[in-house]
């Protein structure tokens, strides 16, 4: 091999390809974070205190919705098939409106993409906001970074003093991942009394194997997975590559004000002739606050979740040496040229892409809005008898049966009277329901229920001598005013 | 076995040292976590075979150590099915019929049980729909001819219609012409007075008079002086629009001349009472209950 080979005799096999990035299937090196401080530290603690906040007490918030409807704030009750919250309380058929959140939801996330790139990934994402957690206490425990590289690569790592430090870390952890998934169930029973069940050793079986089912999760996947969960199991990193634009301000290693690196003491030699110097010191500090374990200064990468820890690390540097602050920044490969060549960087938040993303969170928010102010609250859905489908009595006149669903969503009880239009002579009548005015029955439907009634109308056949008529159903609030209405047929055998 | 080890050169693995046809069989042995799986699963299935049933034996089977069985496991489920129930179906036990129809928890779970129980044990004769068919009546309608109250319902349920059962309902269409009773032209001469009761055509030339003579005479007893019927024997009212066996004077003569005599069985003892009440809740609320 020490013979020169010229490139013209290589043959293509002979070659590695230039950006080899070594094997597919990587041996996992476990990232050791540096601790930081910052601006972007400090975002990130904020939001992860208020998003675990959140999480974690929002079970316990109470709403008053009146006598015998639950107090939850938030609460998803399964058995009773109802969502709460605060002022809203959604019965299973209205379930669509979970479309329009997930709409919001996804539209939110291309969104933010379009505008700072992977801010879900950085700030908010469960998987970071976790592992940020638990790479806080694993710093506590054991040190900041280069006391843990130590002492994992220490060849006596069984020491007493060790172990105790293990064994405290993985308890903290577990701990927080209990709480997980503590909190987890709480959002579907009430909380106070589920707490109160659980420490006495008496809830329900499934909200002990829900607790244990993300105990696992969250200690797995936040105390060992970690970053690897973000380049190798998630979706979006690949999704949010293919919605990013030119213009997306991405965590952006400045190569412009960096390259080429060099010493502080050689750049302030070359300044000093009047020569071009890079910022950049290759102090690595960028790569050793990484979560993820990358170089920033490679350029946009997958596995970067733009966290903006790097930017806090080199900003401490720079203040340090005394050279401006954001050599890494908020920024895109359009400012870098543009700066090349002597031009001032542009913005540009107001895109044809931001606009869109806006616009369609506007327009799904407000049609919700909308359906949610002036949803009714008080249904009728009508269900024609299959079999028999019409009977002959036995004066000769015709009987349909339908089975009629009366939703009260009210928090009271309300008084409905039934009316139908459409057959000739018609009369009608609800089974079990001893009517004052027989004519037009009238019945009470419980507060937050659906009322099955059996619904027979009469009409005497020669003066309804069509096969099939188009007949409504007038349901009507007798204290409100409000009506609901369906539509069904009324068939002659 | 052979004592060597070849290796192939080709593909750098061992042969078995067979060789047929001059080709050598390489060696290349299953991985030692699938073996070591698999092991493990004999060794399972030996503990199977000894904790669950397993080994048929001449009349039954070997029970195992843990003593399970699915059908214990099934009694386990009707158990709890039961303690669910049980407060419900109690309240059904006690309460009136009327009272059931009218509250509407009540009724929910009675329609329900009655739907379940009639697929099961009435619908192969009156339809899935209680629709009926000829012979069978339509349960639907409000023509009864045992009447169509809770308790008349009720009671056709327990103890049926000629069931054979003691408190049997019992009541009887004579075979006037297989009996002699009536010659063949008096009974073309009933059916058809029979039809004009109803309001539907006659044979041309017929005599109405004699007809009513003969209805007078013979049916009247049962079905009444104006043919309105008569629940307590079951006689059908032959003035309304609902016929069981058919109107056409074809039907109408074969009924009198050989008779009727539909069975309805007697449910007492074969399904329990509180079913038996939930059963006629749900025949009334059908439609035609009065």
């Amino acid at each position: 091999m020490n013979q020169t080979v010229k490139p013209d005799d290589l043959k293509r096999d002979e070659v590695q390809p230039v950006d080899d990035y070594g094997p597919l299937y990587a041996a996992h090196k476990k990232v050791y974070p540096q601790s930081v401080s910052g601006t972007f530290r400090r975002i990130k603690w904020g939001l992860m205190g208020f998003c675990l906040g959140v999480y974690y007490f929002l079970p316990f918030v109470r709403w008053n919705r009146g006598l015998g409807a639950p107090d939850q704030a938030v609460l998803i009750d399964f058995p009773n098939h109802r969502f709460y919250f605060f002022f809203i309380e959604l019965w299973p058929q209205e379930v669509y409106y979970f479309t329009g959140l997930l709409i919001i939801a996804a539209i939110g996330l291309f969104l933010m993409n379009a505008i700072g790139g992977r801010i879900w990934c950085g700030y908010l994402c469960p998987q970071t906001v976790w592992t940020d957690l638990f790479y806080a206490v694993e710093r506590l425990i054991e040190g900041d970074r280069r006391e843990r590289m130590k002492k994992d690569a220490s060849s006596d790592p069984m020491r007493l003093e060790r172990i105790s430090e293990l064994v405290l870390k993985h308890s903290i952890w577990l701990m927080i991942a209990w709480w997980t998934g503590g909190a987890w169930v709480l959002y579907f029973s009430d909380a106070p009394t589920l707490v109160r069940e659980l420490v006495t050793f008496q809830g329900p079986m499934l909200a002990y194997v829900w607790i244990a089912i993300l105990t696992a999760t969250t200690y797995t996947l936040a105390g060992f997975m970690r970053e690897q969960v973000c380049v190798y199991m998630c979706p979006w990193p690949r999704i949010q590559a293919a919605l990013t634009d030119e213009w997306a301000l991405n965590v952006t290693y400045r190569y412009d004000r960096g390259e080429s690196r060099m010493s502080v003491k050689k750049a302030a030699e070359l300044r000093a002739l009047g020569q071009q110097a890079g910022d950049c010191i290759d102090c690595k500090q960028c790569v050793a606050v990484c979560p993820t374990g990358i170089d920033i200064r490679d350029g946009a990468q997958m596995d970067c979740i733009q966290c903006g820890l790097c930017i806090d690390a080199c900003d401490t540097v720079m203040t340090k040496i005394g050279r401006p602050t954001r050599l890494i920044g908020y920024d895109n490969d359009i400012n870098i040229h543009r700066r090349q060549e002597g031009k001032a960087p542009i913005y540009k938040l107001v895109r044809a892409r931001t606009v869109a993303y806006a616009a369609i969170i506007a327009v799904v928010g407000g049609a919700m809005v909308y359906k949610l102010a002036t949803r009714s609250l008080l249904d009728v859905n009508v269900l024609h008898d299959r079999n028999p489908i019409a009977i002959k009595l036995s004066d000769g006149s015709i009987r349909n049966a339908y089975t009629v669903r009366v939703l009260n969503k009210h928090g009271f009880d309300r008084v409905i009277a039934i009316d139908i239009e459409g057959p000739v002579n018609s009369t009608v009548h609800v089974v079990g329901a001893d009517s004052v005015t027989p004519d037009r029955p009238m019945i009470v439907i419980g507060r937050d229920q659906t009322e099955e009634l059996r619904l027979l109308v009469t009409a005497p056949e020669e003066s309804n001598p069509e096969k099939s008529i188009p007949v409504k159903f007038h349901i009507t609030d007798i204290g409100l005013g409000v009506v609901a209405s369906a539509t069904d047929n009324f068939v002659s055998p | 076995m052979a004592d060597h080890t070849e290796v192939d050169s080709v593909s750098g693995t061992a042969t078995t040292g067979h060789a047929w046809d001059g080709i050598k069989e390489l060696n290349t042995p299953l991985p030692r976590w699938w073996v070591i799986t698999f092991y493990i699963t004999i060794v399972w299935a030996i503990g199977y075979w000894i904790v669950y049933p397993a080994w048929p034996t001449i009349s039954s089977n070997t029970a195992g150590l843990f003593g399970y069985s699915s059908r214990a496991d099934v009694a386990v489920e009707l158990a709890n099915l039961e303690k669910i129930r049980g407060a419900k179906m109690a309240a059904l036990a006690t309460a009136s019929l009327a009272d059931i129809e009218k509250d509407p928890a009540m009724l929910g779970l009675a329609r329900a049980k009655g739907k379940t129980v009639f697929g099961d044990n009435c619908a192969a004769c009156h339809g899935t729909g209680a629709a009926g068919a000829k012979g069978f009546p339509n349960l639907n309608d409000d023509d009864w001819l045992w009447g169509g109250s809770l308790e008349q319902i009720q009671q056709t349920l327990l103890y049926g219609i000629r069931s054979g059962h003691p408190k049997t309902r019992e009541g009887q269409m004579l075979a006037f012409g297989k009996d002699g009773v009536l010659k063949p032209a008096e009974i073309v001469t009933v059916a058809n007075y029979v039809r004009e009761l109803a309001g539907l055509s006659t044979r041309p030339g017929y005599d109405a008079k004699a007809g009513a003579k003969i209805f007078a005479e013979n049916c009247a007893a049962c079905h009444g002086d104006n043919a309105k019927g008569n629940p307590e024997l079951g006689a059908p009212n032959l003035t309304d629009k609902i016929w069981l066996y058919g109107s056409d004077e074809a039907t109408l003569i074969e009924t009198i001349t050989n008779g009727r005599a539909g069975v309805m069985p007697a449910w007492e003892g074969r399904l329990d009472p509180t079913t038996i009440k939930a059963m006629a809740v749900y025949v009334h609320s059908l439609g035609g209950g009065k």
